[in-house]
């Protein structure tokens, strides 16, 4: 039986075609993987199944009915439950009332919370999701955070339900268990579309799999009988050719931690007593799942947070009043998580941009005035040698792509010959060229005798580029790897936190 | 309904837009006036007439737009930055109290030495003024605009508890009100017999610098970096506190120049009267300029040919003269709402 | 100094005191709401303008007092429809815009006031709401005169706060505004209108604030007169921040405030003229201040507060 049905769904955002022609069926007790790259239009299709986006061209059906576009509350009603990438869960408030939350007509005096409470615990045991209903959402693990959110589509009856890059913030257990639910879940009738871009869960968890490229379906496969390196060339489109590392000298310590810890600050893990050392002429990768204090970390080295104790040394010599500012006086590199809000200010041009880090010396600045023909000259340079596509250097940089954005960061952040160059998750949500160009650069900042400190979340993309693997868990970092010592799933093991004393 | 960001736009677009916000607003106006039982062409011609119908409308037109130029470039460079300094009121009598302490007979000084004085103690009181409010903002997190607000209730008590003691003008009759400036310390008119005075020259000097400084300098990017991303910006090396200090003072400063010009270029001592809001105009020119140091130049004498034009038509044709307010405040909503479309369009779907 | 601790033990002080507080405790739910929601209304001392016009006008013009409050609650949600349209599906800076309406509102209220009464050199009075002692209770001792004999109006500020707090905490629409201010995707998610919900909470607010205005015109005082709001917005704003953006709080810190106000009134008249009135005059601005530095490090904001929400953005 079909439960859902899309129909020639296009989407355009602009000149971007986001989403083109795409139709398939959902039949009831089905997983059907929805498998792409960042970028190839996967969210986007989802988020107008859900309504948050109207469709250009296209309808949906669910279980016979016609669709009302760009309503949430028609999705709801239809029996379609999503679990956002994001997390929409609202902290200041507990998991009863983020469940409860629009589910009663706004206007009741009451909020009926014993009701609630038991619906919820009901649902709970049954699919083995286990919360505390008077909990805060704010004291909640990233675990727990995603169990109330399906609780969420349960609790009004979902009988379809879409999760958007479930995995991206789970450990490799807390990943056994979701799928275990998922298991349960169709078992009981639901149909569920899980979207994705790590082909192992894909493979392990669907019946069918979807592969869409730039926002075209280009291909369908029944899970059982394809393979994963089927997969990969569909989602690519070309045979996946890994990048060639050549061998470079490991020269001397750059950069060094020792016994470094910060401060707890915000929602993140903070550090406890870590060292690490990076060497000229080497990449050096952090695995790990996000908020594990990957942000501490790369904070540290970018110079916006400080050591509560502990020492940092570059070249050898202990550093004091750290700030980015300091950070790039030491020639360090810094590639930002978020290049949005953090690496680019979308409003200022493109050559407000790339001048931010060095506006302050030569030959940018003369007696405090700015010199913005040498300023326009260094974009076009930029603009030229990594090859970005951008109608001028006074074009605001929020209208570019995220490749091109990403290009212009690479750009500012390499120009200067950096010594020291930190990473931090350069590549995602890039499509494959421009992942191939990151990586190119970062290796060749390595093959000019640079440290690279690469952290990212895509233990593929680490496990390619490193010289040496360091895995952080809860802001520790285990013992560093070279090149081929541990396997995938030893990796796995220490990003869950298990130490390799107790293993 | 969706905002999508446009690229960027056409000259005649950034020219229209503002048109349309002006023309919202003589259309608001217009219903008023009809409210009000006048007809709204003889209303409009009596405000245009009283705001440049003659040399002496233009004369009082400039000598109004002086203090508003200096507001309004206090209100632009610090919105520039994002600080929010709603306080540019409090920050004028401060710097009218300075120029009556030391223009008072305090320094004996030639104008040509005590003048420059002046002006650099006013400013000096009006940039400590902002300064507090930017260091809770920047120390404690406190939101500027209620401190900055807040000030300004606070300023004014502070100043009438002046004229009533140590302040208040001995030949007053009691009224709380200063003594003169001695006549070194006054601003010459620019034309002898009329009250346009060389304030106004140095509004129009201070706009030039402030739009070089915007434009040409390191401070200039620094601030309009921390404006449009505070975490970027920090995240590239920019100071944002310090950015953020330097912008109050700056800020300060400038709005303390128009409580300097208006005691010693127009009024000569000071009441508390001195301000008829001028501070908060300031927000309003500065929108109208769409931040542009050198464009609050022409909306400061816009927004005062405004106010002056609908005096004299308020006396001539009976219609309120909070009118000019009216008008003033509906010109901010709508070309806050105006830049918005030039930037953005709308997709209902 | 023994009179000065004796004015704490009078009845009419704290009866003073409740009085100050009431337009207070209103226009602080008001604001509340909104920031609740995720909307700074800087409007709130033009709006309250507008309600302790349109409040007392209503009556002046022959209306009943209660058809007063109803006006005033109606063009304050009229100056709430303006300030939501254009921060929350605009997305305006909700600086600028709340500056903007509370120009627009005090000069429209000026501008009405003079077009109405051209002529007038001192304001007419009105009859305003008289005190309905409550039979019992207004016998106790200090606290019940204070507390049950005063106007009805006041009655309804806490009756507010009751109302306010049950709202928020009790209802579904409460957990649709509370995650609105908080993360407004969750709102989006669960199919309820984010900027629904937005702009009737700045809609509502903003008819509190404009009661709170009435107050002062109908209650507290018996006519209209220009600038009688004196900065009792940006001390609303100043007391959601103190009392944590909670109703209960907030009506704490409404009635502090308010006594301190009262015991300065006094105590200006104790000192017999020996510290200008002046310094007396500015403490509640300074200690709006004081109070913000004091809670502003450890206040835990809404999230949202102050960021608008496109559909569909996360």
């Amino acid at each position: 039986m079909t439960v859902l049905r899309l129909s020639g769904i296009t989407k355009r955002f602009g000149p971007l075609v986001a989403n083109d022609d795409i139709s398939f069926d959902l039949k009831k007790g089905e997983v059907i993987a929805l498998l792409g790259e960042n970028g190839a239009g996967k969210t986007t299709l989802m988020n107008i199944l859900f309504g948050h986006y109207v469709a250009d061209e296209g309808n949906i059906e669910a279980f016979g009915q016609l669709l009302a576009p760009g309503d949430p509350k028609a999705a709801l009603a239809a029996g379609i439950g999503m679990v956002h990438q994001h997390f929409t869960l609202a902290d200041n408030m507990s998991v009863l009332e983020n469940i409860a939350l629009g589910t009663e007509s706004l206007w009741r005096p009451r909020l009926d919370r014993s009701l609630a409470r038991r619906r919820i615990s009901q649902l709970s045991s049954d699919f083995g999701l286990a919360v505390e209903p008077d909990a805060s959402v704010a004291s909640l693990s990233v675990g727990e955070r995603q169990r109330v959110e399906i609780l969420k589509a349960l609790y009004r009856d979902a009988r379809i339900l879409i999760l958007d890059e479930p995995t991206a913030v789970l450990t490799p257990a807390e990943t056994d268990a979701l799928f275990r639910t998922l298991k349960m879940l169709v078992a009981n009738g639901l149909s569920i579309i899980f979207i994705s871009h790590k082909l192992h869960e894909v493979m392990a968890v669907s019946d069918r799999v979807l592969v869409l490229r730039s926002g075209r379906l280009a291909g369908e496969r029944t899970t059982a009988r394809t393979t994963r390196r089927e997969l990969a060339t569909l989602m690519v489109g070309q045979e996946v050719t890994p990048p060639k590392v050549a061998g470079v000298a490991r020269g001397e310590a750059l950069f060094a931690l020792e016994r470094v810890s910060t401060a707890p600050l915000g929602s993140g893990a903070f550090l406890h007593d870590v060292s690490l050392t990076l060497f000229a002429g080497e990449i050096v990768g952090l695995a790990g799942v996000s908020g594990n204090g990957q942000a501490a970390l790369a904070g540290l080295i970018a110079g916006t947070e400080n050591p509560a104790s502990g020492k940092m040394l570059v070249r050898g010599k202990l550093v004091g009043g750290w700030s980015p500012r300091a950070a790039l006086d030491h020639g360090i590199a810094r590639i930002p998580e978020d290049r949005h809000a953090v690496g680019t200010i979308g409003d200022m041009s493109v050559t407000e941009n790339v001048i931010a880090e060095r506006y302050r010396s030569s030959p940018f600045c003369r007696r405090g005035f700015l010199d913005w023909k040498a300023a326009k000259h260094f974009a076009e340079g930029l603009i030229r040698d990594y090859d970005v596509k951008c109608p001028s250097p006074e074009a605001r940089i929020r209208l570019l792509s995220g490749g091109n954005m990403q290009k212009l960061i690479l750009g500012r952040a390499l120009d200067p010959e950096p010594a020291i160059v930190l990473a931090n998750q350069p590549a995602r949500g890039l499509d494959v060229g421009a992942v191939a160009y990151v990586h190119g650069k970062l290796l060749d900042a390595r093959a000019r005798g640079a440290a690279v400190l690469l952290i990212s979340e895509d233990l593929e993309e680490i496990v390619a580029l490193s010289d040496r693997i360091v895995v952080i868990s809860k802001g520790r970092l285990s013992a560093p790897s070279g090149r081929g010592e541990r396997t995938i799933g030893e990796i796995g093991e220490l990003m869950a936190g298990h130490s390799e004393v107790a293993a | 309904m969706r905002l999508e960001p446009k690229p960027a736009p056409s000259f005649a677009a950034t020219l229209a837009y503002p048109l349309a916000a002006i023309a919202a607003t003589v259309l608001i106006a217009s219903l008023l006036v009809l409210a009000a039982g006048a007809s709204p062409f003889s209303v409009f011609y009596l405000v245009a007439k009283g705001a440049a119908g003659s040399q002496f409308a233009l004369l009082e037109t400039l000598t109004r737009a002086t203090p508003l130029i200096f507001t309004g470039l206090a209100v632009a460079v610090a919105f520039r930055a994002k600080l929010w300094n709603i306080g540019a009121e409090a920050q004028l009598y401060i710097g009218a109290v300075v120029t009556v302490v030391l223009g008072t007979g305090a320094l004996p000084l030639p104008a040509g030495l005590l003048i420059p004085i002046i002006m650099l103690a006013a400013m000096a009181a009006g940039a400590l003024l902002l300064a507090g409010p930017a260091l809770l903002k920047t120390r404690f997190g406190v939101d500027e605009v209620v401190t900055t607000l807040l000030l300004n209730f606070i300023v004014l008590l502070f100043v009438s508890m002046l004229l009533e003691g140590p302040l208040k003008d001995p030949m007053g009759l009691g009224w709380p009100q200063s003594s003169k400036v001695v006549a070194d310390a006054q601003l010459p008119r620019i034309i002898q017999g009329k009250r346009l005075h060389f304030g106004f020259v140095i509004a129009v000097a201070a706009a030039v610098v402030a739009w070089v400084i915007m434009k040409k300098t390191v401070l200039g990017y620094e601030m309009r970096a921390v404006g449009h991303n505070p975490e970027a910006a920090r995240f590239a090396g920019i100071p944002v506190n310090r950015v953020l200090m330097k912008t109050a003072l700056l800020s300060g400063g400038l709005a303390a120049l128009a409580g300097f010009s208006e005691v010693s270029g127009l009024k000569g001592n000071l009441t508390l009267d001195l301000s008829p809001g001028f501070g908060y105009s300031g927000i309003v020119v500065a929108m109208l300029a769409m931040l542009n140091p050198l464009g609050v130049v022409a909306s400061a004498i816009f927004v005062a040919g405004i106010f002056v034009g609908a005096d004299a038509m308020s006396r001539a044709a009976g219609v309120p003269s909070y009118i000019a307010d009216v008008m003033v405040a509906t010109a901010l909503l709508s070309m806050v709402t105006a830049i918005l479309f030039s930037r953005y369009r709308v997709r209902w779907r | 100094m023994e009179q000065a601790i004796e004015i704490l033990f009078t009845a009419s002080f704290w009866v003073a005191a409740i009085r100050i507080a009431s337009p207070l405790i209103f226009a602080t739910m008001g604001e509340l709401i909104c920031e609740r929601a995720g909307v700074l209304n800087l409007g709130i001392e033009g709006i309250m303008t507008v309600g302790a016009f349109a409040g007392w006008f209503t009556v002046y013009s022959g209306g009943d007092l209660w058809t007063g409050v109803l006006v005033a609650a109606f063009a304050g949600a009229l100056f709430g429809l303006l300030h939501a349209t254009l921060t929350v599906p605009l997305g305006l800076s909700q600086h600028v815009v709340g500056i903007g309406v509370t120009l627009l509102a005090t000069s429209l209220t000026y501008f009405i006031y003079r077009l109405a009464l051209p002529e007038v050199t001192s304001p007419p009075k009105i009859e305003p709401f008289q005190p309905w002692p409550i039979p019992g209770l207004s016998k106790i001792p200090v606290i019940g005169e204070a507390l049950f004999a005063q106007t009805p109006l006041t009655y309804l500020a806490f009756i507010t706060v009751a109302v306010v707090a049950w709202v928020l905490y009790r209802t579904p629409l409460g957990l649709a505004m509370r995650a609105a201010g908080e993360n407004p995707s969750a709102v989006e998610a669960q199919g309820i209108s984010v900027i629904g919900i937005r702009m009737g909470a700045v809609m509502a607010g903003s008819a509190l604030m404009a009661v709170g205005g009435a107050f002062l015109t109908m209650s507290a005082f018996n006519s209209f007169f220009f600038e009688m709001i004196n900065g009792r917005g940006w001390i609303c704003i100043a007391l959601v921040v103190f009392g944590s953006w909670r109703p209960g709080k907030a009506l704490v810190g409404a009635i502090l405030f308010a006594a301190f106000d009262a015991y300065q009134v006094r105590l200006q008249q104790l000192s017999g003229g020996v510290v200008p009135y002046q310094v007396f005059l500015m403490m509640p601005y300074v200690l709006s201040i004081l109070a913000l530095v004091l809670v502003a490090r450890r206040a835990t904001y809404p999230k949202a507060l102050m960021i608008p929400y496109q559909k569909g953005e996360r």
